[in-house]
């Protein structure tokens, strides 16, 4: 359809030549129409991502006072810094232990919930999510006095057996242990959901099809809910290893990083380095560095989609 | 291979009973076919053999054991359903040996299975597709497959063509029935379409309302129904049932359709009919064949009448003929050249040596 009126816009040009002819043939024009439409978002994300972003890679480039271009000295300085590599250590771990749970647990759950009957179902669904839809900030307040040392509901439990107090959010492992059960706690519900929406669209004529043939239920999981659900489970994952890796909020109300920086995430370092420390150059350094390792995880999702289209 | 028996078997979801107490005897090598309207009970009959539905009461046995607590995977059946059940993440040939895999066959033996079976259904240059590549009648065929690699002692077929065109459904009946002919294990067919019974079946099950109304060979069931509601859904076009009465005129037994019309019963029917009260409400059960149009010399036992023809429907081989006796609708079948048209009039004729008569009430065939 396009090309026959680009055609017709060639002959007019040829013949008339006129200007005005020429802009109503170009406006016409299905393309041109559809960037038109499309012209107030693509303002919006250069405003909102690509401005930001590059401002941020300007900002790396210069020093502490902002007055002078260094060029990558910052990211050198970074390289040389052991709190970095903790950081990026620590990053990795958290976003990836958290996300196992969270696939785990949800994958879990969701069979549970898939089981019980229709009448009931909607009734668990609906408190199951009430961890993800609360805001997160305001939940980890809540967990923040859960876990405090003297006073806590969880020491107050483990004293009448014996146990603690635990130093939840003062000692290293159990203040890595603490973010990540806060994380794995808000996510997932968000697992559950998807994987029960996946579940609900497995016929059920497979699995007896299945029970025929002669499958146990786990040889049932294995060979028809796994394989039936593996879109659904490679999308969620990276969908959620990039959420949980620019966590800030968690560890932010948790333990601001401590102790020691044995917490610390990108976000929450970059703020300490940029925001707290006043060296705005280099917490845009850090925040940087998330940038390439998201990369990787977005160009899996984005290769999935384009896969999961072709099929349909 | 095994003989498969039901004894009383009940089906009870909360208070509605779908299944009410069923005896079947199956035997070894036997295609059966159970069929029936939707919601008689035939496919939650078939999933009771499979175990994909526990039985609220009776014994369902294959092979000599009681398996109603034996679950599917340990009945040793094969069964394929109506929208196949394919696993679409599994090529044909995983397709096919994935119930062999589960138990650990050695690999040349699956993979001599395989090739037999796709040989069987001429599949082989299918083996390496995924479901999703396949045709409906090529996606029957896997799930056929799937089911004789097994080699179980019973097969169980639940409504498999309801999801082909016509032409296709017809090419794979004759597939089945092939396929039956060779490996010869027995078989149980559900379906809703009373062709597909007819031409499949060693012996038919009908059932209507959760209950067996009649068991027997495809002829039997033709031509000696035992109730109503088998002499009315088995045959195409249906039959007809005529309201009529029994008189005595002159020592002779005859029957009285309308005011205008009655007919001398032959005299192997006068005697089979006589004892009848005659203040019985009766129906006359006729098949379209057996009205057909009147020639000069009609055999014994045929009697013709005049009738005015609503509409016509030609066949091909034949025309279909509908018209009324009282109001009550009646279809015929005569030849396409005995210059049938609508709203005409003509003489058919009709063969009381084929004749039915039911009781009204009760729907038995006298």
């Amino acid at each position: 359809m396009a090309d026959v009126v680009v055609e017709q816009g060639r002959v007019v040009r040829a013949t008339g030549g006129r200007k005005g002819s020429s802009l109503r043939n170009a406006l016409g024009r299905k393309s041109t129409v559809a960037f038109f439409l499309t012209l107030p978002l693509i303002l919006l994300i250069a405003l909102l991502v690509l401005y930001p972003a590059f401002y941020s890679v300007y900002l790396a480039t210069l020093n502490k006072a902002m007055t002078k271009f260094v060029g990558l000295s910052n990211f050198t300085f970074l390289f040389k810094r052991e709190t970095f590599w903790m950081v990026v250590r620590q990053s990795c771990i958290f976003a990836i232990t958290a996300v196992i749970f969270k696939a785990l647990i949800g994958f879990i759950v969701a069979h549970f919930v898939h089981n019980i009957p229709a009448k009931g179902q909607r009734k668990w669904r609906g408190m199951l999510l009430v961890p993800w839809v609360i805001p997160p900030a305001m939940s980890t307040l809540a967990w923040l006095w859960l876990f405090d040392p003297s006073y806590s509901a969880f020491n107050y439990t483990l004293s009448f057996f014996g146990v603690g107090p635990i130093p939840w959010l003062g000692d290293t492992f159990w203040a890595r242990f603490s973010v990540i059960l806060v994380n794995v706690w808000y996510g997932a519900p968000f697992f559950m959901i998807m994987y029960l929406a996946a579940l609900k669209s497995v016929p059920d004529q497979l699995y007896e099809a299945a029970a025929i043939d002669g499958a146990n239920w786990w040889q049932k999981i294995w060979h028809i809910t796994l394989p039936m659900m593996r879109n659904i489970i490679a999308i969620t994952t990276l969908f959620s290893l990039i959420v949980t890796f620019a966590n800030f909020d968690i560890v932010r109300i948790l333990t601001s990083g401590g102790p020691l920086d044995t917490t610390h995430l990108f976000a929450t370092w970059a703020f300490q380095v940029g925001i707290q420390s006043s060296d705005i150059p280099l917490g845009a350094c850090v925040s940087l560095f998330m940038v390439p390792i998201l990369a990787v995880a977005a160009i899996f999702i984005l290769r999935d989609v384009t896969k999961r289209g072709n099929e349909a | 291979m095994a003989d498969v028996a039901l004894r009383k078997v009940v089906k009870r979801y909360d208070d509605i009973e779908a299944v009410r107490g069923i005896d079947l005897d199956i035997a070894d090598h036997e295609f059966i076919v159970l069929v029936g309207p939707s919601g008689c009970g035939k496919s939650t009959t078939l999933r009771m053999i499979a175990g994909l539905e526990d039985i609220s009461d009776g014994d369902i046995m294959i092979g000599g054991d009681v398996v109603n607590d034996v679950p599917p995977k340990d009945r040793d059946i094969a069964m394929v359903f109506q929208n196949y059940a394919l696993y679409p993440h599994m090529t044909v040939a995983e397709n096919m040996s994935f119930g062999l895999r589960l138990k650990h066959y050695p690999k040349a033996e699956i993979k001599a299975r395989v090739t037999e079976a796709a040989r069987l259904l001429d599949i082989t240059d299918l083996i390496d597709r995924k479901p999703k590549q396949l045709s409906g009648g090529q996606r029957q065929r896997v799930a056929m497959g799937r089911a004789i690699v097994r080699n179980p002692k019973v097969f169980l077929f639940d409504e498999p063509l309801s999801n082909l065109d016509a032409k296709l459904r017809v090419q794979m009946r004759i597939e089945i029935k092939k396929v039956h002919q060779k490996v010869r294990t027995t078989t149980v067919y559900v379906t809703h379409d009373q062709v597909e019974a007819m031409t499949l079946a060693d012996r038919v099950v009908v059932m209507n309302k959760g209950r067996i109304e009649q068991i027997g060979t495809p002829n039997e069931l033709y031509h000696k129904p035992a109730t109503r509601f088998v002499a009315g859904f088995i045959g195409s076009p249906a039959m007809n049932f005529i309201p009529c009465r029994l008189e005595d005129v002159g020592g002779a037994l005859q029957i009285r359709l309308t005011d205008r019309i009655a007919f001398a019963l032959p005299p192997a029917r006068a005697t089979r009919y006589n004892a009848l009260p005659r203040t019985d409400k009766l129906l006359l059960g006729i098949r379209p064949e057996h009205l057909t149009e009147s020639h000069a010399h009609l055999g014994p036992g045929v009697e013709s009448f005049e009738t005015v023809l609503d509409v016509t429907e030609p066949m091909g081989m034949e025309t279909l003929v509908y018209f009324g006796l009282d109001g009550t609708p009646i279809c015929g079948r005569v030849d396409p050249n005995a210059g049938a048209k609508d709203g005409a009039p003509m003489r058919l004729a009709m063969d009381l040596n084929n004749m039915h008569l039911l009781n009204e009430a009760t729907g038995a065939v006298l």
